[in-house]
């Protein structure tokens, strides 16, 4: 587990995004090359399309210790696959629906579409990502849905 | 275990300035599988990669992370670094320390401890990489053309010029399409005919071409550079080797009331006929339904009167099969039924015409030998009144929503003729909107208007009644605001296109996605314009979207640049970072299949080892063809059992990058 | 309910005799005379019953079965013959092994409710009118049906088959529907999101992972489950604070979604009572909210709610507020 306190003592989140191939990982290279600045606590998972992103890959991450989830992929109708984004919305709508229902913090998770010449939206979001989970503070309802923990404490 | 060799990258000092690049190289070194780990200036550069190089060989590594730029910079340059050194190109990974790193953050305490993660997120993913060969499939040097209108005959005729083998598959008894029908084009007036009828003969006479004629596409099967398609030649009861296109069959034949389709039936033919003059191939062809022969057993006449023993009354369908290394959709359009909308008369008087119904009244080879005259009663009209956008830019489901791009333009051009042969006629066009970006359109607008008197009305028609031979217009100007009444003696509708009725199954058959218009769906809308989303299928023409003669000329002869870029090569090197089934896992429940764009995966029944006195059994499971899979993953997720998984992207890489990111 | 049993028993021989089927799956007696238990019998039908305690779903016993010799007389309830169809849709059980005889179902019995009632050592049951006459060691009782049947039977999706080469159905066929399935849904979705968490942690922490859920669900039916594959890193034993541990229950109901029929075995079966149907319903409740009403199983060879797509479907995280304060 990370330690999540920086020695000022403010929370420092672990955020994991995922990045389509073709849109929104060049998206945030832009954001890069315009020297766009974003929180260093977002750390970037290459996946051919947002498609790709498995329900399974988000749990995990949350139950792994990560406080946010992000996923970008091509906005609807431009992705590189045709049709990819089209089922990530529907999966996700869903995913996050259930979450919210088990009584997870919504704003954990979320999904932007952002194209390859999106660099200034990619670091607006980020940034407001992060911002809205340090708000939230540490991820510990899902990590311990069960209460495995809190039985053990 | 991997022996894992790490390589961090100063990039002068775009990451050195922020990333304490040392400490980088330092942490990767404690990760679990790294033997090896430095830092260098610059890793792209010759002495970076030899560096590179030198360092799988000393330390006989099996994965390599480079932490530099993004890897959609240089992850290509890397891969061919470490095949030059004997290591499989997808056993290296890239992490991302300058544009999402070094470039992004101020701080260099934070930037460092980002680096790490990247890097050690990059060496999770690596420790699970498998060497991936890119599979390889032959390419049959043959395409295959599926429409013979403009479209495809230019198509045809680039792919055949370049020396590759091409069939044509025309429906119709001829090849040409819808600009057999026109008259004249805009903007240069040229005559269609005199433009297109060459060209159909160059297609019939290449020796690379063949034309089949009153032929449908019944099967396709394969994938790029390899289709298979199964061919139905219609019965045309007519042998095409022996006829000479005499035409002495069709002034004999009894069977004289029927619809002539050429003139979209504004006069009639004959049982057994010739499309028209020009036809390619000039070969004669019996309408079974109406054939007295064919319906009575008697008559018979036809083949009695011809000279070369053509007739063959008894001749079957007959089917064909061929494989191709491309297929070229150019199924074209047809104007929109109009018999919905009733308000203009359509159905209630003949002197409601359509626009390409006009085109036939107007060519010297139509019905009325090219003198404009009256459907009802052969009279010069006096009055004519256009309506356009009947059915385009509709929001009801009569029409379409989109504009058919070609109906303003084709309208001037019908004003102008008909103002320049007959100018005692008066010409009225009502419009929503005049539409005319291209080269000399807008002039050619202005002059129908400016030189020619062409009445211009903004607005709708609301209803079209016909009284006492006459035709009752009323409309509406917008610009005057105020209500039209015109007495006129015929009414043209720029009726809207569609694309034609057999895309859809095409499209099935192909596995070609299409819009909710039936219009073929580009791979890319701006940089893939003529090709399919799947591979080896291209587009050619309007069945792609709406458009006039040289956009349409314009894009076959693309569409034939991409086929000849395909059929050029001997063979297709595939991406190996594609989808790959667990066969022992799948279920066999065709989920994969519903949402894989390219229609990759098949299933197919597999005998399989069991525990038990039977041993094995039977089942469905799927299999993916890796070149027709482009790798998105849309599969993998949707799978339940978690049987699909892609190279390169594997779940368990993506559940090693998160759990790396999140220790 | 009895002279179904009658005309089942008595068709079932027919078929066995003229030889259309070699086997039979249905229900036996299991360790208790309230705890009917799914079965496959030979042409002498020996232990077979039906009754107000038949509940299991038999649908999901196809897909093996179907890989044997011979065809298989299967018995659908109306609602699962709904499973049926799922499973015919997603190729798992080959539709010329089977001949399926829709049979009547007037909502099945809850034991739960009945011992609430103070019933006790059950040897028999049967049903007269709206009556369940229950047949203890202590003598005979009389419960009314309508309070003693299975939640999921109270919003039944109705008692007609989809699905069914013939049907044995009463003349007159009892409606069990009273509730909207929703409700409870509903009811959680306006509450807080700490009392919903609350909620769910109460109820998931009772789990002890005995997989009767996956086992009994017929859309949880993989040739290999994901929490039993080591390839993909998702599987574990037996260590209480693992990723499948900790997750299984928000991953089983996402496998299922838009494939799930509710049939409502898994609420059924759990011996923690957990009810685990409200994951589903959530689910199906949204499907049909955002993508257009859907019934799994409804037809076979529908194309699911998540392997199709509208062009101007909802942006996740745009859903409309259910009343949930934040």
């Amino acid at each position: 587990m990370q330690i999540k306190i920086d020695e000022n003592g403010n929370f420092k989140p672990t955020i994991v995004a995922f990045c389509c191939n073709w849109c929104s990982y060049a998206g945030a290279d832009l954001a890069g090359t315009s020297r766009l600045s974003y929180p260093a606590n977002v750390k970037i998972v290459r996946v051919p399309c947002s498609c790709r992103v498995n329900p399974l890959f988000i749990l995990r991450a949350f139950q792994r210790g990560a406080d946010g989830v992000i996923l970008c992929g091509c906005h609807p109708g431009d992705c590189h696959y045709t049709t990819g984004n089209y089922y990530t919305r529907r999966r996700m709508t869903l995913l996050f629906n259930m979450l919210d229902y088990l009584g997870i913090e919504r704003d954990r998770t979320r999904v932007e579409w952002v194209s390859a010449a999106e660099g200034a939206k990619m670091a607006r979001v980020m940034n407001e990502f992060v911002a809205r989970i340090c708000e939230l503070g540490e991820n510990k309802r899902l990590e311990d849905l069960r209460c495995k923990k809190s039985l053990e404490e | 275990m991997q022996r894992i060799g790490v390589f961090v990258c100063w990039c002068g000092t775009n990451i050195a300035a922020t990333v304490d690049v040392k400490a980088v190289a330092e942490a990767a070194r404690k990760e679990p599988g790294v033997v090896f780990a430095t830092d260098y200036q610059y890793m792209c550069s010759e002495a970076g990669q030899k560096l590179i190089r030198d360092a799988i060989a000393e330390h006989k590594l099996t994965g390599v992370v480079i932490c530099s730029c993004s890897p959609r910079m240089h992850e290509a340059t890397f891969r061919k670094t470490v095949e030059a050194a004997g290591l499989n190109p997808y056993m290296l990974e890239v992490a991302n320390i300058r544009e999402q790193c070094s470039w992004i953050h101020k701080d260099r305490t934070e930037a460092t401890e980002k680096a790490v993660v990247l890097a050690r997120t990059a060496i999770a993913k690596v420790s699970l990489n498998v060497p991936l060969t890119a599979g390889e499939s032959p390419v049959t040097k043959r395409a295959l053309v599926i429409g013979g209108g403009i479209a495809g005959i230019q198509s045809a005729l680039d792919i055949a010029d370049a020396g590759y083998e091409v069939d044509i598959v025309e429906k119709q008894p001829t090849i040409g399409g819808k600009m057999t029908q026109i008259d004249k084009t805009f903007p240069t007036l040229d005559c269609a005919a005199c433009i297109l009828t060459p060209k159909m003969v160059d297609a019939a006479q290449h020796e690379k071409i063949t034309i089949y004629s009153y032929s449908e596409v019944t099967e396709v099967t394969g994938f790029v550079g390899a289709f298979k398609a199964r061919i139905k030649r219609k019965a045309r009861f007519v042998d095409e080797t022996k006829c000479t296109g005499c035409g002495e069959c069709t002034s004999k034949c009894p069977s004289k009331k029927n619809k002539n389709e050429f003139n979209l039936g504004l006069d009639n033919r004959t049982a057994i006929y010739i499309p028209f003059a020009q036809a390619v191939p000039k070969v004669a062809v019996i309408d079974a339904e109406s054939c007295i022969k064919k319906k009575t057993g008697k008559c018979g006449l036809c083949q009695k009167i011809c000279g070369a023993g053509a007739i063959d009354y008894e001749q079957k369908d007959e089917y064909i099969e061929r494989e191709y290394g491309a297929i070229v959709v150019a199924t074209g359009y047809n104007p929109i039924d109009l018999a919905k909308y009733d308000e203009y008369a359509y159905s209630q008087s003949p002197d409601v015409v359509t626009s390409l119904e006009l085109e036939r009244l107007m060519n010297a080879a139509g019905p009325t030998k090219g003198t404009l005259l009256r459907p009802s009663d052969g009279t010069h009209p006096h009055t004519i009144v256009f309506i356009q956008c009947v059915g385009s830019r509709c929001d009801d489901a009569r029409g379409k929503p989109y504009c058919s791009k070609i109906c303003c333009m084709y309208t001037a051009k019908h004003a102008m003729l008909i103002r320049e042969k007959y100018p005692d006629t008066e010409v009225h066009v009502f419009y929503i909107d005049v539409r005319t970006p291209g080269k000399n359109f807008d002039e050619f607008y202005r002059r129908a208007v400016e030189q020619y008197g062409v009445d211009y009305i903004k607005g709708m028609v609301g209803k079209v009644v016909p009284h006492d031979g006459k035709l009752l217009v009323q409309g509406s100007d917008l610009i005057a605001n105020e209500q039209v009444r015109i007495e006129a003696d015929m009414v043209v509708l720029a009726a809207a296109i569609e694309p034609d009725k057999s895309a859809r199954s095409i499209a099935t058959m192909l596995t070609a996605s299409i819009d909710t218009n039936d219009f073929f769906t580009e791979a890319h809308p701006k940089l893939r314009p003529v090709e399919s989303p799947t591979a080896g299928v291209f587009l050619s023409g309007v069945c792609q979207g709406p458009k006039d003669i040289p956009e349409t000329v314009a894009q076959a002869s693309a569409c034939a640049a991409k086929v000849i870029g395909l059929l050029a090569k001997d063979k297709l090197k595939g991406n190996p970072c594609v989808a790959h089934v667990n066969e022992e896992m799948c279920n066999g429940c065709s989920t994969c299949e519903k949402v894989c764009p390219y229609g990759a995966i098949t299933y197919q029944d597999k005998e399989f080892r069991v525990p038990g006195p039977k041993r094995t059994e039977i089942r469905r499971v799927a299999s993916v063809n890796e070149a027709v899979c482009q790798g998105c993953g849309a599969c993998t997720v949707a799978c339940m059992s978690g049987a699909m998984d892609i190279k390169g992207f594997a779940n368990k890489q993506i559940f090693a990058e998160v759990d790396a990111i999140c220790r | 309910m009895q002279e179904i049993f009658g005309r089942i028993k008595k068709r079932a021989a027919e078929l066995f005799a003229d030889g259309t089927v070699t086997r039979m799956v249905g229900w036996q007696k299991g360790e208790s005379d309230y705890d009917k238990t799914p079965a496959v019998f030979g042409p002498d039908m020996k232990g077979f019953v039906y009754d107000g305690f038949c509940g299991a779903n038999l649908s999901k016993y196809l897909i093996n079965l179907s890989k044997v010799e011979g065809r298989t007389l299967v018995l659908l309830k109306p609602c699962d013959s709904y499973s049926f169809n799922q499973l015919l849709t997603e190729h798992r059980i080959d539709r010329d092994k089977v001949y399926a005889i829709g049979i009547d179902c007037n909502g099945k019995l809850d034991i739960n409710k009945i011992r609430a009632l103070g019933v006790k050592g059950i040897r028999s049951v049967a049903e007269e009118g709206d009556e369940v006459v229950l047949d203890t060691v202590y003598g005979s009782k009389r419960v009314k049906r309508s309070e003693v049947l299975l939640d999921r039977c109270y919003c039944c999706k109705g008692k007609d088959h989809v699905a069914g080469d013939e049907f044995i159905l009463a003349e007159k066929r009892v409606d069990t529907t009273t509730t909207d399935r929703f409700e409870l849904v509903k009811k959680l979705e306006a509450m807080t999101p700490d009392e919903r968490y609350e909620f769910w942690r109460g109820e998931l922490s009772r789990c002890i992972r005995c997989n009767a859920c996956r086992n009994v669900c017929p859309a949880c039916s993989c040739v290999k489950c994901v929490f039993d594959n080591p390839a993909l890193g998702t599987d574990s034993k037996a260590n209480s604070d693992t990723f499948e541990e900790n997750m299984f229950h928000i991953i089983r109901a996402f496998h299922v979604a838009g494939r799930c029929t509710d049939c409502g075995e898994c609420s059924r079966v759990c011996p923690q009572h957990i009810p685990l149907h409200l994951l589903n319903r959530k689910f199906i409740r949204d499907i049909d909210e955002l993508y257009g009403e859907y019934q799994a199983g409804a037809e076979v060879g529908q194309r699911g709610p998540l392997t199709d797509f509208a062009k101007n479907d909802a942006e996740p995280g745009a859903t409309p507020d259910k009343g949930g304060k934040k």
